[in-house]
């Protein structure tokens, strides 16, 4: 991934008003303790040798989404031309856990990140095809201008975080 | 003023005051940004060519990527549907809602079953059914339509809204700011959502290939309604299959520009329904998500509902290409100015609603709207998959011009020299048969400026005509400009060029003083200029739907160009809307070499002035500017070729100061503003441009305009005069 990419995808997260924080496999620990409020409830993250701590519920129930501040989930790809992090339905559900809580926290691969929509949907289509059931493209927090006025957090979460793991 | 025109001008001045405000202030919004937006598009061009040769090749393909799409569904583990009509679509939803055993439906905003009418048909079942768009369920509330294809609350502002929760709800604290609201109604639908038994969304696009839906929110709401309960059912027009998962690429780069001006909305769902997410099942709190049973049921319902006719229609076809994106609402200064509740009908509403209309519901409720189609263009450029709004509209009109019946059938027969059958209004006549109005008008005047001009006259006119006896009349001129230019020898000994000068129907007969201006511009740069005697373009009987009589006059222009044309002479069309149906409408109407030919032959007057200067002519020979300030005035089909940059070079150039304005559209539109239905609303509209053009920087500006409709409408909304920019630049004598 080269470093274009990712200082495209942090301008365009800097335009969403999203913040993001580079974290080692090791420093993730630190990262959320830093930026993930409690309670928070998360999905295993799928990168080897990358663990959630322990204060993050990885086993919540519907009453621990409900009332979670944070939701820490992994993306599967960044679009570096608009700031979005793919987000994919799994059986272990980063779906609500992503949905659910005040702020979405998604850890990324930096090799993860791709320039635009044409290599996003080349990927898309590939994991389609080859059995993924379902995929959000999130771009900023969840949003409405239907009150009159521009709020944020409509249904979804009012804040994103990113975490983009440099390995 | 009959008593239909009395009902529908009352209803616009009502909507004018009460919703208005609210609508112009969003919709100009939404398209401001998609003008900012578009701008970080390498290829706008390009990517709305591509989604359209998409939405061509899917809907001809249509019925084998539906059986692609009902293999894919089925090996998926969900149900296709395939419903004829509204009555069948809402069986079926009901009938899986009653298997579920439903107390109640979350609903994730969708226009399609808006026009089946499902929840009215579910309640009737006694199944409760909660639209979860914020929007949505402030029309829920307050029991009123959607008067947008994308914002359906847009016409209600945060007051109303304010006022509408707190009469309702009666919170402990009255609720007040956007985000009050917001926050309160957050509260409410996630209670209804986590209660939900079946959750039903529209769906933007579907893959043929793997079976998967897009569904664009920004709010989340169709994220919560597609996870939450273990049942969705999703319905979705016919129209909305498309080959491919990569086919969805440019869609989703053009929806929130081109709709809300977002350079994406905040979520792109892409399910493969059932998916694999969990349900949450809010009964029990306490059960992990890992140890719930999740058994997800998927239906999905494509409604044909008029949809494989229109697929069928050669001329209504295209808008079945419609990605719902509102675009042209957005860009539309009538739609700025009423909303959805004016410029719609049943269902659908603004520029490509009247398709729908015609295609779902029937010529009767398209027809209660098409008249706010001016036929401007400015949608055409706005459509990210490129259809031609205006034309479906004009279409649309004739069908229903063919369909009307008058009383004064005797009277009109015969008297009117036009294509039509005898079912076109008096009005719509009187408008398509300008020309020959203009000429009897020249030939009379002054008398008949002033016979025209008398109360009495007016009130018939009025009366019979509809033509709304506050505005001022065109006033006729006794000499044409062809009766001027055969008086007169060329002023040119050795000509760069010939041109023909195309006299059309405003610059022969009214605006004389645009046409003479011209051909000493056009022979002070050395061109040699021809006026000769051919029709009108047919541009006026078009917006009155008379099609028939539109191609008549096309096919008699082209003869009476075509020697000139063979003869390398190149054609210099001052009315833009004449140069409009040249380079766009005469594709319709004339064989495709013939059409090519005519349009590449003609030129705008201002941008072949720019040509010549471009060229090497010489500058001086025109009257320059000397810093003076100019306010310019495009027009709105000039806009939409892209034509108006030349203008304001050459103005520029000649050392003039020009503000232009950025409205959309003036409001006068050519018969539009003339007919007492729709003259306030012409006004209202035009006070956009009034009020640019008084700024304290704007005030004393000189005021140029390029088209007719234009110069009458900024002459009646200001005190000063107003001329064509070629009678500014043209040299004195």
């Amino acid at each position: 991934m080269s470093t274009g990419t990712v200082a495209t995808f942090e301008d365009s997260l800097e335009r969403l008003e999203v913040g993001w924080t580079h974290a080692s496999p090791d420093g993730l620990a630190d990262v959320l303790e830093e930026h993930c409020p409690e309670p928070a409830v998360g999905v295993e993250l799928p990168y080897d040798g990358v663990d959630l701590p322990d204060w993050v519920n990885t086993d919540p129930t519907p009453a621990d989404l409900r009332g979670a501040n944070a939701g820490v989930t992994a993306a599967g790809l960044g679009i570096a031309d608009y700031g979005s992090v793919v987000v994919q339905g799994t059986p272990d559900g980063i779906e609500p856990v992503s949905l659910f809580g005040d702020l979405h926290i998604a850890v990324l691969r930096r090799s993860d990140i791709v320039p635009g929509m044409p290599e996003a949907f080349d990927w898309l289509g590939e994991e389609f095809r080859t059995g993924h059931s379902s995929a959000i493209i999130a771009t900023g927090p969840s949003a409405t201008a239907d009150m009159g006025a521009l709020v944020k957090g409509a249904h979804g979460p009012k804040d994103v975080h990113v975490v983009i793991l440099d390995e | 003023m009959s008593k239909a025109r009395e009902a529908k001008a009352a209803k616009i001045r009502q909507l004018m005051e009460t919703e208005g405000d609210a609508v112009g202030t969003s919709t100009r919004g939404f398209n401001e940004g998609r003008y900012e937006s578009v701008q970080s598009l390498d290829d706008y061009e390009g990517l709305k060519s591509e989604a359209r040769a998409i939405k061509e090749d899917a809907i001809e393909r249509l019925p084998e990527l539906i059986d692609q799409l009902r293999e894919t569904v089925e090996s998926n583990g969900g149900t296709l549907y395939i419903a004829d009509d509204a009555a069948d679509a809402n069986r079926y939803v009901r009938e899986v809602c009653e298997d579920k055993e439903a107390e109640r439906v979350v609903k994730s905003k969708s226009m399609t079953s808006e026009e089946i009418e499902v929840n009215e048909d579910l309640e009737a079942a006694d199944i409760d059914v909660v639209e979860t768009d914020l929007g949505e369920w402030v029309l829920q509330v307050a029991d009123e339509s959607p008067s947008h294809i994308v914002a359906p609350a847009i016409h209600k502002s945060r007051d109303a809204i304010a006022d509408l929760f707190n009469e309702t709800f009666e919170p402990d604290e009255p609720l007040e700011t956007a985000e009050e609201l917001t926050m309160f109604a957050r509260e409410q639908l996630g209670d209804l959502i986590e209660g939900a038994d079946v959750g039903m969304t529209g769906a933007n696009f579907i893959t043929a290939d793997t079976g998967t839906m897009a569904l664009v929110t920004s709010e989340g709401n169709a994220r919560k309604t597609a996870v939450v309960p273990d049942t969705h059912v999703a319905v979705a027009g016919v129209e909305k299959v498309i080959p491919t998962v990569e086919d969805l690429r440019p869609f989703v780069e053009l929806i929130g520009k081109s709709g809300t001006g977002q350079d994406i909305t905040s979520y792109i769902s892409l399910l493969t329904p059932p998916v694999e997410s969990p349900t949450v099942d809010f009964d029990a709190p306490d059960t992990p998500l890992s140890e719930t049973e999740t058994d997800r049921d998927f239906h999905l319902v494509l409604i044909d509902n008029g949809r494989f006719d229109m697929r069928e229609d050669d001329q209504l076809r295209e808008t079945l290409y419609c990605i719902r994106c509102s675009a042209c609402s957005n860009v539309c200064a009538n739609f700025q100015h009423v909303g959805g509740h004016a410029f719609g009908g049943e269902t659908y509403s603004g520029g490509i609603g009247t398709g729908w209309e015609a295609g779902v519901e029937g010529l009767d409720s398209a027809a209660e709207f098409n008249d706010l189609c001016t036929g401007c263009s400015r949608c055409t450029t706005a459509c990210p998959v490129e259809i031609d709004i205006p034309w479906i509209n004009t279409v649309v009109r004739d069908r229903v011009n063919r369909g009307e019946v008058s009383e004064l059938d005797w009277l009109v027969e015969g008297l009117t020299p036009d294509e039509e059958p005898g079912g076109v209004s008096l009005q719509k006549r009187f408008f398509g048969n300008f020309e020959t109005a203009a000429k009897v008008g020249s030939f009379f005047a002054p008398v008949s400026n002033w016979a025209a001009g008398l109360g009495v006259s007016r009130d018939l006119m009025e009366r019979f005509l509809g033509i709304d006896a506050r505005r001022e009349l065109p006033e006729f001129q006794r000499e044409t400009l062809k009766d001027w230019f055969e008086s007169r020898t060329s002023r040119v000994d050795d000509p760069v060029r010939t041109a023909v000068l195309y006299p059309d129907v405003y610059t022969n007969h009214v605006q004389v003083e645009r046409g003479k201006a011209a051909v000493r511009a056009l022979e002070a740069l050395g061109v040699d200029v021809v006026v000769p005697d051919v029709r009108s373009s047919g541009r006026a009987p078009l917006s009155q739907g008379m099609i028939a009589t539109a191609e008549d006059h096309a096919h008699d222009v082209y003869a009476g160009l075509a020697e000139h044309i063979d003869d390398g002479r190149d054609i210099v069309v001052i009315e833009p809307s004449d140069l409009a149906m040249f380079q766009s409408e005469y594709e319709k109407f004339l064989p495709e070499k013939s059409f090519e030919r005519i349009s590449e032959a003609s030129y705008e007057v201002m941008e072949y002035v720019f040509g010549l200067l471009d060229n090497g002519a010489d500058a001086d020979a025109l009257s320059a500017g000397a810093g003076e300030e100019i306010a310019y005035h495009s027009h709105c089909q000039q806009r939409t070729l892209g034509l108006e940059g030349h203008t304001e070079a050459v103005l520029s150039d000649l050392g003039y100061d020009v503000a232009t304005s950025d409205v959309e559209c003036c409001g006068m539109a050519g018969s539009f503003g003339y007919k007492s239905e729709y003259y306030e609303l012409s006004v209202d509209v035009g006070s956009e441009l009034r009020g640019q053009f008084q700024t304290d920087e704007n005030r004393d500006r000189t005021v140029v305009a390029s088209g007719t409709s234009c110069l009458e409408q900024l002459d009646s909304l200001l005190s000063r005069p107003t001329q064509h920019p070629i009678q500014l630049v043209a040299p004195r004598r």
